[in-house]
C-alpha cells in the first residue's frame, strides 16, 4: 500500500486526546500491528516456556495478558520489553527493535524501582537525562505532564515520604515522560491496597485515553485485566499458546457501572471459563 | 509543654543517676578513695588537663590526629576495594574466607608483626588501626554493593542510563551499608589506637596518658583520660551519624 493510500484511510480524530495524531478507525483486526512476535522460543533449564510463538499486538490499544500461574505472562512481556533475552525468534515494533524505540516500563515493586536519593520530580525527569534533553526542557516536560494529568502530589518530596499509590503514580509518570511508543505495566497495582488500586486503575485508564499509547499489562486480577483492556491475551499453560484474544467492546471511560455492564461480564465470564479450562489441564 | 521539657531532659536522667551513685559510693567510702576519686575531682582533672596545664590536651590531640589518619587511610583503601569485590559476587566469594578470617582475628594479635614491619614509630599505630578498620569497611561496602537492588539498576538500564550512571546507582544503593562500615571501622580504629598507645612504646596519646597516670597512681588524671577517650569515641560516632543523616537521608526508609 502506498503512503498516500494509507493516509487517505486515516482520518484525524481526537479519540486519543491529541487532535493532530492520525487515528486508524478501522476495526483492530484490519490495522497494521504495532508489535510483531515471530518464532519466539524460550527455555528455562529444561522447561520450554515458549515454542515457535507468534503474536501480533494492535496499535494504540490496551492489551491485558492473562493466564495460569507460571505460564510465562511476565516472561512474555519482559521479552517484548527486552528485559529478558529470547532464545530464538524476533520481536519488532513497526520493524524496529526495542533498542531503537522509546518505551516505558512500570515495575510491580515501586519501592525498588524509584530512586530514593532524588525527589519525585527528579525521578520523573530522570530518563530525559539520557535523551540529551536540556535541564530547562526536562523541567518543562515534567511540568506539562503533571498539569496534563492533574497530579496533586508534592513532587518535591522524596519517594519514601509518599504513600504506595503516590509512588506508583510517580513511576507511571516517569514511564510516560519520554512520550513512549509503547508502555509496559508489570502488575503495577498488586502491591497497593484495594481503595488505591481502584483509584489507580482509573488514573491509568485516563492516561491511556489521553495519550493513546499502546499499552501492555500483566495482571493477576481478572476484573482489572478486563476493566482496563481493549483486548485480552489469554495464554495456555506452558509451553504457552494464545488460547483466545477477545475484544472488550465496552465504551470508555469505564467506571464502577462498567462492572455491571452485560458485555463486560460476558467477556469476563468467557475469560474465566478459558482460564479454568487451562488450570484444570 | 511540661512533658516536652521532660522529654528533652530524659536522656540526662541516667547520667545524673550514675553520677549520683558514684558520689554516694565515694561519700559512703564503699570503695577505697584512692581508687575512686569523687566526680568533682575527676571533672576538675578533666578541665585542668584540657584547658589549664598538664599533657591531657596534647595527648588528646595526638590521638585524634592519628585515629583520623587511620580512619582516612582505611576509608581510602576499604571503599574502593569493597566496591571492586562487591561488584562481582564470584570475586567476593573467592576472597570471603580471607576477609572473614582476618576480620575475626583480634587485631591486637598483629601488633608484634606490625612492629617488626614498620618499627616503633607513630605511623605504625596508624597502620594498625587502618588495618583493623579497613577490614570492617571492605566487608560492609562489598555487601552494600552486592545487595544493591537489582530492580533499580535494571530500571536505570531500561531508561537508557549508560554504564557509568548505572555504576552510580549501585554506589548510591550501597551508601547506607558503607556508612555502617565506616562507623564500625572508626570505632575499631580508635580502640586499636588507644591500645597500641598503651602497649607499643608510645611517646604521646590518650592510651599512654591512661597508662602513665595509672603507674603514677594519679587516679583523677587516669579517670580524666579515660573520660576523654569515651568522649572521643562518642563524638566520632555522632559525627558519622549526623553525616549519614545528612547525606544518606534515605537509609532505612
Amino acid at each position: 500500500m502506498s503512503a498516500d493510500a494509507r493516509t487517505s484511510i486515516l482520518k484525524p480524530m481526537s479519540v486519543a486526546g491529541n487532535p493532530d495524531a492520525p487515528v486508524d478507525t478501522r476495526p483492530s483486526k484490519f490495522r497494521r500491528p504495532h508489535v510483531t512476535v515471530r518464532g519466539l522460543t524460550k527455555r528455562f533449564d529444561d522447561r520450554t516456556i515458549y515454542e515457535k510463538f507468534d503474536l501480533d499486538l494492535p496499535r494504540g490499544q490496551f492489551v491485558s495478558i492473562f493466564g495460569p500461574n507460571g505460564c510465562g505472562k511476565s516472561t512474555l512481556m519482559n521479552m517484548i520489553a527486552g528485559l529478558i533475552p529470547v532464545d530464538e525468534g524476533q520481536i519488532l515494533f513497526d520493524g524496529q527493535t526495542i533498542d531503537e524505540i522509546r518505551f516505558g516500563y512500570v515495575f510491580q515493586n515501586y519501592r525498588d524501582a524509584l530512586f530514593p536519593w532524588i525527589s519525585a520530580w527528579d525521578n520523573i525527569a530522570y530518563p530525559l537525562r539520557f535523551m540529551k534533553v536540556p535541564k530547562a526542557e526536562r523541567n518543562r516536560r515534567v511540568d506539562a505532564l503533571v498539569k496534563k494529568f492533574d497530579v496533586r502530589i508534592n513532587l518535591k518530596q522524596y519517594p519514601y515520604q509518599m504513600s504506595g499509590g503516590q509512588q506508583q503514580l510517580v513511576s507511571i509518570l516517569r514511564a510516560l515522560v519520554v512520550d513512549p511508543e509503547i508502555l509496559f505495566l508489570d502488575e503495577p497495582f498488586s502491591a497497593l491496597d484495594y481503595e488505591m488500586t481502584l483509584f489507580m486503575r482509573d488514573q491509568m485508564q485516563r492516561m491511556f485515553q489521553e495519550t493513546g499509547t499502546t499499552t501492555i499489562i500483566v495482571s493477576h486480577d481478572l476484573d482489572e485485566a478486563v476493566y482496563l483492556a481493549d483486548r485480552i491475551l489469554l495464554l495456555s499453560r506452558a509451553p504457552a499458546k494464545v488460547v483466545d484474544f477477545p475484544i472488550v467492546d465496552v465504551p470508555r471511560p469505564r467506571n464502577a457501572l462498567t462492572l455491571a455492564d452485560p458485555e463486560f461480564n460476558r467477556v469476563k465470564g468467557h475469560c474465566l471459563e478459558i482460564f479454568q479450562q487451562q488450570v484444570g489441564k | 509543654m511540661k512533658s516536652k521539657t521532660l522529654d528533652r531532659l530524659r536522656p540526662f536522667i541516667g547520667v545524673v543517676i550514675l553520677i549520683g551513685i558514684w558520689q554516694a559510693i565515694v561519700a559512703l567510702k564503699i570503695v577505697d578513695p584512692v581508687l575512686l576519686p569523687s566526680p568533682g575531682k575527676t571533672f576538675s582533672a578533666v578541665y585542668t588537663g584540657l584547658f589549664e596545664q598538664g599533657r591531657l590536651a596534647f595527648d588528646f590531640g595526638k590521638t585524634v590526629e592519628r585515629a583520623c589518619m587511620g580512619i582516612a587511610l582505611a576509608t581510602v583503601i576499604g571503599v574502593p576495594v569493597g566496591v571492586i569485590l562487591g561488584a562481582s559476587e564470584n570475586v567476593y566469594r573467592s576472597v570471603e574466607f580471607i576477609i572473614d578470617f582476618f576480620r575475626s582475628t583480634p587485631a591486637s594479635a598483629v601488633f608484634p608483626l606490625f612492629l617488626l614491619l614498620f618499627g616503633v614509630g607513630e605511623i605504625t599505630k596508624v597502620y594498625i588501626s587502618a588495618f583493623g578498620a579497613s577490614l570492617a569497611i571492605i566487608f560492609n561496602v562489598a555487601y552494600g554493593v552486592m545487595n544493591a537492588r537489582k530492580t533499580r539498576v535494571l530500571a536505570a538500564k531500561i531508561m537508557g542510563a549508560p554504564p557509568l550512571q548505572r555504576m552510580l546507582v549501585v554506589l548510591l544503593e550501597s551508601l547506607p551499608q558503607t556508612f555502617i562500615g565506616l562507623r564500625m571501622g572508626a570505632t575499631l580504629a580508635l580502640v586499636l589506637m588507644i591500645t597500641s598507645e598503651m602497649l607499643l612504646g608510645a611517646i604521646d596519646g590518650l592510651g599512654l596518658r591512661i597508662f602513665e597516670e595509672q603507674q603514677l597512681f594519679n587516679m583523677p588524671g587516669m579517670y580524666a583520660a579515660i573520660f576523654c577517650s569515651g568522649l572521643l569515641g562518642y563524638t566520632l560516632n555522632l559525627f558519622f551519624f549526623i553525616t549519614e543523616r545528612r547525606f544518606v537521608h534515605w537509609a532505612g526508609r
